[in-house]
């Protein structure tokens, strides 16, 4: 231990208030030089919070940040990088018509020639092992080369300390291993990591020390390898993990939903086009869609639900009925409805109330219009039963959408859809930025659902989650989906694989079957 | 110490109604700043610009017949101003309204019978929504702006009046004035107040406002236009296709306004010359954002205008404004009313000590 | 009537500047992600700035300075209200137009019926009256500042660290700020850039092309030239071609009622540069690579959340 080195960074009693919510309350930690230290907690702890006053996003209400030893303000973000402090946020602030190269030019704060800039970036890239041709425009880019534009930006700066906000959430497995073999290279320059993470098996697979915060508030550090999994997802969450429950012997009906050679051309510049998309869901039973995000997800999320329209009409059946070439609203009335990802401004209007918000999906199945005209009382008790059933915390069927947390809001929108009784639901990214209560009531209601024999599609990145919820399971990747499978018959390696578009290469697969090895354990 | 916004839970009502009225106090002080500068009696003109046409009731039926078609585009171009389609070429649309009404006007000269004004009535409505389908074409067929094409084709209705009036629809009679016959008997609209000049449209106006407000707080179109307006993706989540919505705005927009026209032209000048274009399409936009796009706010906003429109006049022989000042108040009073859209949504707070930021982490991603 | 292709070339010269100048600064203006609808606002401060800064001071060169303040203080209300109380960007634009038109107006009228002496050639009268010469020397100083823009401007965007700065602002500025950089500031500077090159191009109007005031004399031109950033695809250099395009185009509208064409009436002439436009945007925009160069956060607001 260097006993005698300073810290790298210490806080003391950091507070940081928001109007109605004590985001962190007397946060204290520490790191040492070459340490990696997870800060582990859910959704709403205040892990971001805290690493934003860092960073210098924001300025403590109260408390003292010590850097190497000395007090220091950090007033924004540039101050912090003088400081040697870099950071990798989980949405990276990347310019998508602009090359890799302008992108890190633009994180930079002093102005560098274009060739220089690049050849320092090489000498980065080199050194780390990591993969990346800075002439290439962003849009073109997958998620995990995205990410390393990131961090070469962080890493040029040659920071002391480097702080990564949720790094592997859109990564496949192969990806973080690669990010994890940098940064154990980066840790043993020298150079402090704080990992913020939520996921367990990562932090015990890399991380030194960990500080668990709860509330706001820290309320334990721990070094992860001494621990169980479980017993740091209780001090996260508070000593009560639900399990779904299942009801036992479900029985699979017939096929209720069947997509059949569904192929859409991508939409603009971004989209990733499908390619002969094919899978049957019985009455009953839970799919899930796996995949990285940006392989096509958004796509099949709106030609399934019928925002956008298929190729055929054969492409889609709904209770055997054809519904390919149809809009959303004719397939809601055959029976078919969809949440999707984006709550706010797609799933949801922010500025409208709740009922209003019930009359936006539900009116011709809830018959909350007739005649041309909104039924504005039904929509209200609809919105109401609604708010009442699912436990959604609002001040009741007339506050505005946007004044809801995410949590809540989902809950409202996956009520307002699973109220009206559909013959198939499709859901994207049920819990996703959703707090574990909320996502536990989400995931119970979903299997609910299905025990009343629905057909239900789950598109999630979130592996974890879908393992836990789904009976089936396939993987989509760039635009492609893969053979339906039983949850219990596939491997995790198997998946990775798929994830990562891999596809029956030996040596790869080898490599990869150690890599899952190493995460699982 | 700084200033700083803070979200409000709902959008404020208070406020709603509120700012409409601040932003024409403000406009009415800073007027009176202004002529004083200018070496002009600020408190009397200012008075003149908006109070005497209220005081004096021998200006109500100037102010009544002025306001109906502010109204009537006005309430025409919210619907559009709500689904965030921008038609700024009313102006055009009223034109070419009214050349569809007078068009119908030459064919039924001489003629009689119930039939004759609602007959020019549809053609002003079907040419202002003819002018305004170009534009919801191009926007929809090719992606073109609506904000610049409406515009170019309100210059382009400048010339096709132009045209009209000095060539195949001139008045014989007219000792070769460029301007079209005079409409007679049943071709005019009756008056609603006898030995005035306030028309049917005065009344017609008041009931397309009430009409208009049943249709955007009740109906599902409205309801589908404020959606597409706030949230696209919502929108096309809940079944409401754009392409259609841009279509429906822009129509109904280019029928307001063409009702407008011709209902100015069969009303009241009952006969198109080069000054008929007298930019009640462009102030209709102010209109319509001062009323807070709600119809019954177009209603009070459109009296508003109009009084400014008379007192102007008013006061250009008692203390001798400028002609031109009428477009600077117009402009204060929509950038107030723009700019104190933040406080519906929004509750300033003054702060003190360092810049602090808004959102706890997990409230919004 | 005898065609003079010299005088004829130098008509299109003349009619191209102003929007190709007003063009430049809003296509700068557009790139920082704000739509800015009020250059023909803009424009007529300039043209009434320029035009009452010659007539006080006898000296064009305050009227430039005039012209350009003034419009770009006028932008600068307007950057206020968008991007300090986030007001709807069209809307206000249109405002900043009806403003500029009153504005102007109200101004204009102590300045009805003076005249100005020409801002003419910089150039020695040898060159500048020169039959052949003057082809190249015998503009307004104003001319060939929008010629020198042009590449400027091309070159500020593309390889200058505020031009990067200026297009990550346009292109995605919720990333701009969180890195670090001022995305109000820079677009207020976008903003006044804007304003200050709309009023030059509106005093062309009034010191060059005629030598007096008129109302609304600038006709439209402002919203031809926002037109000419969406042909131009947010490019400077395809700015100047369209810009030109439009000078043929008004000029051969000149051109045909000046030799009376009677077949079509001259009002269709006067209709055509509008009709142009339209016709030009539709062919443009059909075509979907064209989008791809607009700046993603365009006409949008930006609400930062922290």
């Amino acid at each position: 231990m260097h006993s005698t080195a300073p810290m790298r960074l210490k806080l003391e009693g950091i507070t940081k208030r928001f109007p109605g919510v004590l985001a962190n309350d007397h946060v204290s930690l520490a790191v040492r030089p070459g340490e990696i230290h997870a800060l582990l907690g859910e959704n709403g702890a205040g892990k971001s919070t805290l690493v934003k006053m860092i960073y210098g996003v924001m300025q403590p209400d109260a408390g003292q940040i010590l850097w190497n030893g000395q007090p220091v303000t950090i007033a924004n973000p540039r101050a912090a990088r003088r400081l040697g402090i870099g950071m990798v946020f989980q949405h990276f602030s990347l310019f998508e018509a602009m090359t890799v190269l302008e992108n890190i030019a633009l994180g930079l704060d002093a102005s560098v020639a274009q060739r220089d800039l690049e050849k320092k970036i090489l000498e980065v890239l080199d050194t780390y092992g990591l993969k990346l041709n800075p002439r290439r425009v962003v849009s073109t880019l997958s998620v995990g080369e995205r990410q390393r534009i990131e961090i070469v930006r962080a890493l040029l700066l040659n920071p002391e300390l480097l702080i990564m906000d949720e790094p592997t959430s859109v990564l496949t497995p192969q990806e973080v291993e690669q990010l994890f073999e940098t940064l154990k290279k980066l840790s043993g320059e020298g150079r402090s990591i704080l990992y913020i993470s939520h996921k367990l098996h990562e932090i015990k697979a890399l991380c030194d020390t960990a500080t668990i915060l709860r509330g706001g508030k820290v309320v334990d550090t721990c070094v992860p390898s001494m621990e169980t999994s479980r017993s740091m997802a209780e001090m996260m969450i508070g000593g009560n993990l639900k399990e779904i429950t299942k009801s036992a012997g479900r029985e699979m009906g017939a096929d209720k939903f069947v997509v059949r050679g569904l192929t859409l051309k991508g939409e603009g510049d971004f989209g990733v086009p499908l390619n002969n998309v094919g899978f049957a869901v019985r009455g009953g039973e839970i799919f899930g869609i796996a995949g990285v995000a940006g392989n096509g997800q958004n796509e099949l999320a709106l030609a399934l639900s019928g925002e956008e329209r298929a190729n055929s009409a054969d492409a889609i059946t709904i209770s055997a009925r054809p519904a390919g070439l149809l809009g959303i609203e004719e397939r809601r009335k055959l029976g078919l409805c969809a949440v999707p990802e984006e709550r706010y401004g797609h799933a949801a209007v922010t500025d409208f109330s709740l009922s209003e918000n019930a009359v936006l999906t539900a009116r011709v199945r809830k018959k909350l219009a007739s005649g041309g005209f909104v039924q504005f009382g039904q929509a209200r008790s609809y919105a109401k039963n609604v708010v009442a059933d699912f436990s959604v915390k609002a001040t009741g069927p007339d506050a505005m959408a946007g004044s809801l947390s995410g949590g809540n809001l989902q809950k409202y929108i996956m009520g307002r859809e699973i109220l009206q009784s559909p013959e198939v639901l499709i859901v994207s990214q049920p819990t996703w930025g959703v707090d574990a209560g909320a996502a536990a009531a989400i995931h119970q209601a979903l299997v609910d659902l299905a025990g009343k024999g629905s057909a239900i599609v789950v598109i999630s990145q979130d592996l974890d989650e879908l393992l836990s919820l789904c009976d089936t399971i396939a993987v989509i990747n760039g635009g492609t989906l893969s053979d339906k499978r039983a949850v219990g018959e596939v491997s995790i390696e198997e998946l990775g694989l798929l994830m990562g578009g891999v596809h029956g290469d030996p040596e790869a697969t080898a490599e990869m079957t150690e890599a899952m090895h190493a995460h699982q354990a | 110490m700084r200033i700083r916004l803070e979200k409000r839970p709902e959008p404020s009502n208070f406020m709603l109604v509120a700012t409409p009225v601040a932003s024409v106090l403000l406009t009415m002080i800073i007027g009176v700043v202004i002529f004083e500068a200018m070496g002009i009696d600020g408190v009397r003109a200012v008075k003149d610009i908006f109070l005497t046409p209220l005081l004096a009731s021998y200006k109500w039926q100037d102010v009544a017949v002025k306001a109906a078609p502010l109204i009537i585009i006005g309430v025409g171009l919210s619907v559009g101003n709500r689904a965030n389609v921008w038609n700024i070429g009313a102006e055009g649309q009223y034109i070419v309204g009214a050349l569809a009404g007078a068009g119908v006007g030459l064919l039924t000269a001489g003629l009689s019978g119930w039939w004759v004004l609602p007959a020019i009535v549809s053609g002003g409505v079907l040419g202002g929504m003819a002018w305004a389908a170009i534009p919801a074409f191009l926007k929809n067929r090719y992606g073109v702006s609506e904000i610049l094409s409406s515009l170019m084709l309100t210059y382009v209705a400048l010339q096709l009046l132009s045209y009209l009036i000095g060539g195949p629809w001139k008045d014989p009679a007219g000792r070769n004035f460029p301007q079209t016959p005079l409409l007679t008997g049943d071709q005019l609209m009756p008056m609603f107040v006898p030995g005035t000049t306030v028309h049917m449209g005065v009344p017609i106006a008041v009931l397309v406002a009430l009409a208009f407000w049943a249709l955007m707080s009740r109906s599902v179109f409205g309801f589908q236009i404020r959606v597409v307006g706030s949230a696209p993706n919502a929108a096309r989540h809940g079944g409401f296709s754009a392409r259609k919505t841009v279509w429906l705005a822009l129509l109904i927009g280019g029928a307001m306004a063409g009702l407008a026209g011709v209902f100015e032209l069969t009303g009241a000048t009952k006969q198109l010359n080069l000054g008929f274009p007298s930019g009640y399409g462009f102030t209709a936009i102010i209109v319509s954002f001062l009323g807070r796009l709600h119809p019954i706010g177009v209603l009070i906003a459109g009296i508003v205008l109009a009084v400014t429109y008379v007192g102007g006049q008013v006061a250009q022989t008692t203390v001798h404004i400028p002609n031109s000042t009428a477009g600077i108040f117009q402009a204060m009073m929509l950038f107030f009313i723009l700019a104190s859209d933040i406080f519906v949504r929004y509750r300033l707070r003054i702060v003190s000590g360092r810049p602090a930021a808004a959102e706890p982490e997990g409230a919004r991603q | 009537m005898s065609f003079d292709v010299t005088s004829t070339l130098m008509t299109i010269v003349g009619i191209s500047t102003p929007i190709l100048l007003a063009g430049l600064g809003e296509l700068v203006v557009e790139k920082s992600g704000v739509l800015n609808l009020g250059v023909e606002g803009m424009m007529l401060i300039g043209a009434i700035g320029g035009f009452a800064g010659t007539v006080l001071t006898g000296n064009p060169w305050f009227g430039v300075l005039a012209a350009s303040g003034g419009a770009a203080l006028a932008s600068l209300m307007f950057g206020f209200f968008v991007l300090n109380l986030n007001s709807n960007q069209v809307a206000t634009g249109l405002a900043l137009t009806i403003f500029g038109t009153g504005l102007s107006s109200l101004i204009g009228t102590a300045f009805v019926g003076r005249i100005v002496p020409i801002f003419g050639s910089p150039f020695p009268a040898e060159l500048a009256r020169h039959p052949f010469w003057q082809l190249f020397f015998g503009y307004s100083p104003i001319v060939y500042f929008a010629f020198i823009m042009v590449p400027l401007v091309a070159w500020f965007l593309k390889s200058t660290r505020w031009g990067l700065i200026l297009r990550a602002v346009g292109e995605n500025d919720l990333s701009a700020h969180s890195i670090g950089y001022s995305v109000i500031g820079v677009r207020f500077a976008a903003i006044a850039f804007g304003g200050a090159m709309a009023g030059i191009a509106g005093m062309y109007f009034t010191t060059v092309t005629s030598q007096m005031w008129n109302e609304k004399m600038t006709a439209g031109r402002g919203w031809i030239a926002l037109a000419l950033v969406v042909f131009a695809g947010w490019r400077s250099g395809r700015l100047l071609l369209g810009a030109y395009f439009f000078g043929l185009l008004i000029e051969l509208e000149l051109l045909a009622k000046g030799a009376g064409f009677s077949l079509l009436p001259s009002q269709f002439w006067a209709a055509m540069p509008y009709l142009m436009t339209v016709v030009v945007l539709a062919v443009i925009s059909a075509r979907e690579t064209v989008g791809s160069n607009a700046p993603a956060c365009l006409g949008k607001p930006f609400l930062p959340s922290a």
